[in-house]
């Protein structure tokens, strides 16, 4: 074990009193905001008496659907965490351009210090990249694809729930970090070797590292889950050429995260062992190689982008042939060009570092390798533009950010050919043109989210959205990031450094005015989206969706109830076609319902999952403030649940079949509109067992 | 439905169209969760591609720090011996696969039994190699390419202990439960993760003993 700086003893490890910054301002007043939302959510849970229910129904769930819905909640949270980053910095650079720039709060220039800035622009990335958009999607892939192919369950819904609490726990270290100790300065891909020991004496790498780990298992798991769903657990019918493009993406999309997310496992793994034992992977002398780590990190970091961007394009492939009423042009081509980005996403990742010198023969192989990409994805845009051509378009709001998904992949997509240019990119390195770039690129997964969680909240919850609010969410979001991200690409192709606490060069001012602008205009977009939500849930019983509350849906998940029930399809669909729902539409099938109902064996809840991943926060706490004995214990703790759990079946509950009838019937029959009260024939959508 | 046609053309529906699945059948959970366990080896594997990649890197001279090299530390001969008696382990772990196919419980406890103590064995032999090389003037603090020397060994032997911690929990469900479903797919999946650790020191016996003798 390595010696470090500072206090050490054998009970707390480092952690002493001191770490808490309580003198902060910045972080007392994150810490009294996350308190009073803790304490109204703690509150409202006892006032409402809904502890049982959260014990009983969510946090021991094994129900795919609950599991999605709880991934979307935490990367939504975490979202907010990040946004407020982003406020953040773009406020320490107005406030910090120029020598003659005022300093407050301790800071030269600004409010925050360059150390403490350093660690928001680290936890933005780490936080935006890992714990907002993969939970998101994870949610996304864990709610839909189960319903997209006709299954009842995941392949393995226990690994399920352990994969959900893998990735909580990271981002609640994350979060922990906070409030005690710090958090990495060395931005979200650790550059290497400032990441080490000597140069970060400090916590906040460990809680960078551990977080990362543990949030990156919990993806491998998922992943392993979600491909042999999609390849095991399909409906009888359902052949690869008829699934829908959302669950082709996530196929490809999981390929990537089983096979790239080991990497980043060892690249931080490697890392965590300087920083634990003094060995010399990443070190400056004794034989170690700093480069290793950014190939390594890379080599994950790339394939990763295309994990985020792929199940966007999936949805944008769903919502925009609903709101066009026509089927997706050039299906075959599509699900070709998703295959294809996913090969090519693990050819690519040493155009994140052109100027490490590697030569021009390299620098050109994956020069060309980069531009691949636009070949598939240049045929996706193409698809969904023909997709729409002479369609019988509408605009709601999943289409309106679904079709300006398509405008910032296009803004995104040109500069990152630009990018892709060896010459270019040595002048823009590292300039926040760069910044630009990727942000456009992973706004459009942001865009194609918000627009996905507007399709399909209907079916997670039974009511639609409410849409003249949403219509505000999208122009204001929209015209903020104009804002923001316009002036960023001028400020890059002036030649500023991404990463600055202090800006140097007063003549960026007035760009980086501008900037601000827009991100007050996306917090307006923010209040805008709470606004949403709350009139959406005020007037629920006012937009009760029905199956297909769109009416021009297509795929399989709108065959079913909205909000679904427990058991998903009270008997499985058999597929006839692409689009089945549209095709039962299109030939007045769609009111058929089964003849026959049979008894439904599910799953029962269980709390090992949130066990594991209660010791597994305790593990990674112990390691990141050297608390040895706690990490012993707690991995000890893990095994022992592990193979004990092996030793039980699992149990069984069983949903008789005049039961599931009696839903069944009860659900056709719901009206569609009921001014107070609980609708009555509202499918009890998240109770396990038997109806009440 | 003899030519497979992409799914390009949608079905008239007819009266043979059947739109429910009213036998509702049931997925087959062996083979799911024998799919599985592939995908995860699959995913085990990049651990292993990431490890040796980093191990190319750093046998670069530099990457010796003036300490010692693959030829001093890696003896080809024992790692010989270590190669004959993990596939020994492997091989013993056939012949309960053998003795499952045939239901016969004793003959396969014996088996696994036999297989784990080879494994034991090579435990045995791994730390004596290691604690010779860290006394030789080999801790993996030393320099970049005795670092991931150690990480390699002790990863692929901390898989070979899990594995081994799997086989003492395989010994007692065989015991108490015989061969049920579960007992039985966990078996296979054991058969395919012990296969694959012989496979992987195949890869570090190639890269790591054999070529650092050159």
């Amino acid at each position: 074990m390595t010696d470090v700086q500072g206090h050490w003893d054998w009970l707390f490890g480092r952690l002493t009193i001191q770490q808490v910054p309580y003198d902060n301002l910045v972080v007392g007043t994150a810490f009294i905001f996350a308190a009073i939302v803790g304490l109204a959510i703690v509150g409202a849970l006892t006032y409402y008496r809904w502890w049982g229910t959260l014990y009983r129904d969510w946090l021991t769930t094994i129900d795919h659907k609950r599991i999605g819905i709880m991934y979307g909640l935490v990367g939504t949270v975490m979202l907010f965490r990040g946004f407020v980053d982003a406020i953040m910095m773009r406020t320490q650079q107005v406030m910090a351009a120029g020598p003659l720039s005022h300093g407050y709060l301790g800071a030269e220039h600004g409010y925050l210090p360059p150390y403490h800035y350093d660690q928001i622009y680290g936890s933005h990335g780490t936080i935006m990249l890992i714990f907002a958009a993969t939970p998101i999607l994870a949610g996304f892939m864990n709610y839909l694809v189960p319903l997209q192919i006709g299954a009842r369950d995941m392949a393995f819904p226990y690994l399920n729930a352990l994969a959900f609490w893998m990735t909580a726990v990271g981002a609640g270290l994350v979060m922990i970090s906070l409030f005690i100790g710090d958090f990495s300065h060395a931005g979200w891909v650790g550059l290497a070797p400032l990441t080490e020991l000597p140069y970060s004496p400090d916590v906040g790498v460990d809680y960078w590292t551990w977080a990362l780990q543990i949030g990156s298992i919990g993806t491998t798991i998922g992943a392993v889950n979600i491909i042999a769903t999609i390849v095991k657990m399909r409906a009888p019918g359902m052949t690869w050429m008829r699934l829908s493009l959302f669950t082709w993406t996530s196929l490809t999309t999981n390929v990537i995260g089983l096979t790239a997310f080991p990497v980043l496992g060892v690249a931080i793994g490697l890392l965590s062992l300087d920083r634990y034992f003094g060995t010399h992977f990443y070190t400056t002398g004794v034989g170690g190689n700093f480069m290793l780590y950014t190939d390594l990190f890379w080599i994950w970091g790339h394939p990763e982008v295309y994990f985020i961007i792929l199940p966007s394009w999936g949805m944008m492939s769903e919502i925009i042939p609903t709101f066009s009423q026509k089927k997706l042009f050039g299906y075959p081509v599509m699900v070709a060009a998703t295959l294809s980005i996913g090969c090519i996403s693990w050819t690519v990742w040493l155009h994140h570092f052109f100027t490490m010198g590697a030569g021009p023969i390299v620098n050109t192989f994956y020069s060309i390798a980069t531009m691949l990409v636009a070949i598939p994805t240049g045929v996706k845009v193409f698809d969904w533009a023909l997709t729409m051509v002479r369609g019988r378009l509408t605009f709601p709001t999943p289409m309106l950010w679904a079709v300006s998904a398509i405008f910032m992949q296009i803004i995104g997509g040109w500069t990152g050919m630009m990018l892709a240019v060896p010459s270019i990119n040595y002048m823009t390195h590292n300039s926040v043109f760069v910044i630009a770039h990727f942000h456009c690129v992973v706004m459009v997964t942001v865009f194609a989210a918000v627009g996905g969680a507007t399709f399909w909240f209907p079916k997670m919850f039974g009511f639609t959205l409410h849409e003249r609010s949403g219509q505000w969410v999208f122009w204001l979001l929209v015209g903020g990031s104009f804002f923001v991200f316009t002036a960023m690409f001028l400020l890059g192709l002036t030649g500023m450094p991404r990463r600055l606490a202090y800006v140097p060069y007063a003549g960026w001012w007035p760009l980086l005015v501008i900037e601000e602008i827009g991100i007050f205009v996306d917090i307006a977009a923010l209040v805008a989206f709470v606004w949403q939500i709350t009139v959406s849930i005020r007037d629920r019983n006012l937009n009760r969706a029905t199956r297909d509350p769109w009416g021009t849906a297509r795929s399989l998940e709108w065959i079913t109830h909205s909000p679904v029930p427990v058991y998903n399809f009270a008997v499985i669909p058999h597929v006839n076609a692409r689009d089945e729902w549209a095709w039962r539409r299109e030939h007045h099938l769609e009111h058929i319902m089964p003849e026959r109902y049979a008894d439904i064996e599910l799953p029962v809840n269980t709390p090992v999952p949130m066990l594991i991943g209660a010791c597994t926060a305790a593990f990674g706490f112990a390691m990141v403030w050297r608390i040895w004995w706690l990490a012993i214990a707690s991995l000890v703790a893990i095994f022992v649940i592990v193979i004990l759990r092996s030793f039980t079946s699992g149990g069984h509950t069983i949903i008789r079949a005049d039961d599931i009838r009696r839903m069944e019937d009860q659900a056709m029959r719901a009206p569609r509109r009921s001014s107070a009260g609980m609708v009555p024939g509202a499918v009890p959508a998240f109770r396990t067992g038997a109806a009440e | 439905m003899s030519s497979y046609d992409w799914g390009l053309h949608d079905p008239v529906p007819g009266p043979q169209t059947r739109l429910w699945d009213e036998a509702d059948h049931e997925h087959d959970l062996m083979s799911t969760r024998l799919f599985g366990f592939w995908l995860y080896m699959l995913s085990d594997s990049l651990i292993f591609a990431a490890l040796f990649t980093a191990y190319e890197v750093l046998t670069f001279p530099m990457s010796f720090a003036g300490g010692p090299t693959p030829r001093d530390v890696a003896s080809p001969i024992y790692g010989y011996a270590e190669t004959i008696v993990l596939f020994t382990s492997v091989l013993a772990y056939g012949m309960v696969m053998v003795n499952l196919k045939k239901e016969r419980t004793r003959p396969a406890m014996a088996w696994l039994a036999l297989s784990l103590a080879i494994g034991l064995g090579f435990i045995g032999m791994e730390y004596h190699e290691l604690h010779d090389v860290a006394l030789a003037g080999g801790p993996p603090q030393r320099s970049g390419f005795l670092s991931i020397f150690w990480a390699i060994v002790v990863v692929h032997g901390v898989h070979l202990a899990i594995g081994l911690l799997w086989m003492v929990v395989m010994l007692v469900q065989i015991a108490r439960q015989g061969f049920t479903q579960l007992v039985t797919y966990r078996l296979a999946n054991l058969k395919v993760y012990w296969l694959y650790q012989g496979l992987i020191w195949t890869f570090v016996y190639t890269f790591v003993y054999l070529r650092g003798s050159i």
